[in-house]
């Protein structure tokens, strides 16, 4: 199967993006076969993005921008949307179970929305070969995280900053692998405030979601038992990415066309995803996220500096 | 047994208004493709022309397809391209919707640095959903 999806995307005859959009604008292929396309290989990212564990929008971007003949203005704008809906589906699930926290998300998210409105006006604003560039690297930065960064199910804090004792940011969640209730607390705030700065750009200029970023810094720095970062690293994105896709929505760089199909296929497919979980290998779908990653990364790279168009 | 812990009041209520809005938009998304794509209401751009258009950078497809930016699209809903914009500006909108919510719940409770915070945060996205902050051209 996943041999099939690895010849489905990256189908030699979707290669380089001019001839892309050639191939878009002569295509032999009737208008409705490449959302349909489109649909199809959404929703396989969506049921890889469940089982390795990563956002939709970190697979979609890349990829998508890379194997089909859309502009990456649009493909970013799609990303973004694509990110939101699903932080917005998860959301009230993670809230209603304390998962995700919302005092520990509002300052977060206060910085890294003001920046990804910076970050999503960079990125519309820049060439496309910078972009491509730009986006290469970030993608296999991200790549080189999910190599060595360690994760902590449950950092020991001895003492919470004075900021997240001002702000009243600790929190208690229930863990059934344990039966017992968890209490939690944080620490370096400030530092990772101004890391959210960056995390925020980053997700506004690429159109990524963020959560890559953001399960890091919560749970390393700050010291959020792992579930909860990860809770609230998912309803963040539906903040930060808001903010963003309006930036895109009002700029017009969104493609009803692009954006449905994309939104829909990957919500299906997350849906599948959650289904598969439960008999598939995590470690050798990791292994595929990585490897998805790692050739859409150089692609955009090769891309943007014009050895690989 | 789940546990004692019992999310706060503005947590509960946030997840409320999301789910439900949610749900909405995404039916909401649902059913305006349908009239896009079966051309129930004819489309600013035909469909068919779409490939050779969607290759464009965003600045030269605004050019070649006549389309304003910012909120012109809603004087157009009339068109079946354009009447997606709708519940993808739903979607987009659904977090100042939960906000505002929670900003009420705040000021009851006199949490003042919260409330300050949750008021920045509608601003903010009040801003990035104006139309206000241009783009500059590549």
């Amino acid at each position: 199967m996943i041999l099939a999806i690895l010849l489905f995307l990256f189908n030699p005859l979707w290669g380089a993006e001019t001839s892309l959009n050639e191939v878009g604008a002569n295509s032999l292929l009737p208008w409705w076969a490449w959302p349909l396309l489109l649909f199809f290989a959404t929703f396989i990212l969506g049921i890889i993005a469940v089982l390795g564990g990563v956002g939709g929008g970190v697979l979609f971007v890349p990829i998508v921008g890379g194997f089909f003949p859309f502009n990456l203005d649009f493909v970013r704008g799609a990303g973004l949307l694509v990110a939101l809906c699903g932080s917005l589906a998860a959301g009230p699930g993670l809230l209603r179970r304390g998962l995700a926290d919302l005092r520990l998300t509002i300052p977060l998210a206060l910085i890294a929305s003001s920046s990804a409105i910076v970050g999503a006006m960079i990125g519309l604003a820049l060439p496309k070969n910078v972009i491509n560039i730009l986006l290469g690297v970030t993608i296999l930065g991200i790549v080189a995280i999910m190599f060595i960064a360690k994760k902590s199910e449950f950092p020991e804090i001895k003492e919470a900053d004075a900021l997240s004792k001002a702000l009243k940011i600790y929190g208690t969640y229930y863990e059934p692998s344990t039966g017992k209730e968890i209490e939690w607390k944080v620490h370096h705030t400030p530092l990772a405030l101004s890391l959210f700065v960056f995390i925020g750009l980053m997700a506004g200029m690429f159109g990524l979601g963020a959560g890559w970023a953001n399960v890091p810094v919560l749970n390393l720095l700050m010291g959020v038992p792992l579930k909860v970062a990860v809770s609230t690293s998912k309803f963040l994105l539906s903040i930060t990415d808001t903010s963003a896709a309006w930036i895109y929505l009002n700029s017009g760089a969104i493609i009803p066309m692009i954006v449905v199909p994309s939104i829909l296929g990957i919500m299906l497919g997350s849906i599948v995803g959650v289904r598969v979980l439960a008999v598939a290998k995590p470690k050798f779908i990791r292994w595929v996220v990585i490897l998805l990653l790692s050739f859409s990364g150089l692609r955009a790279l090769l891309k943007g500096l014009g050895i690989w168009t | 047994m789940r546990g004692k812990v019992r999310p706060s009041e503005e947590q509960l209520v946030y997840a409320y208004v999301l789910d439900r809005g949610m749900k909405i938009g995404l039916v909401f998304l649902t059913l305006t493709f349908l009239v896009y794509i079966f051309k129930l209401f004819p489309p600013h751009i035909p469909i068919e022309k779409l490939p050779s258009l969607w290759g464009l950078n965003v600045h030269q497809y605004l050019k070649t397809t006549n389309i304003q930016r910012g909120w012109t699209w809603i004087y157009n809903l009339n068109k079946g391209d354009f009447l997606n914009f709708l519940p993808v500006a739903f979607l987009a909108g659904l977090t100042i919707l939960c906000y505002l919510r929670m900003l009420f719940i705040y000021i009851k409770k006199k949490d003042i640095i919260y409330s300050l915070l949750v008021f920045l945060q509608i601003i903010i996205l009040l801003v990035a959903a104006s139309g206000i902050l241009k783009v500059g051209g590549h």
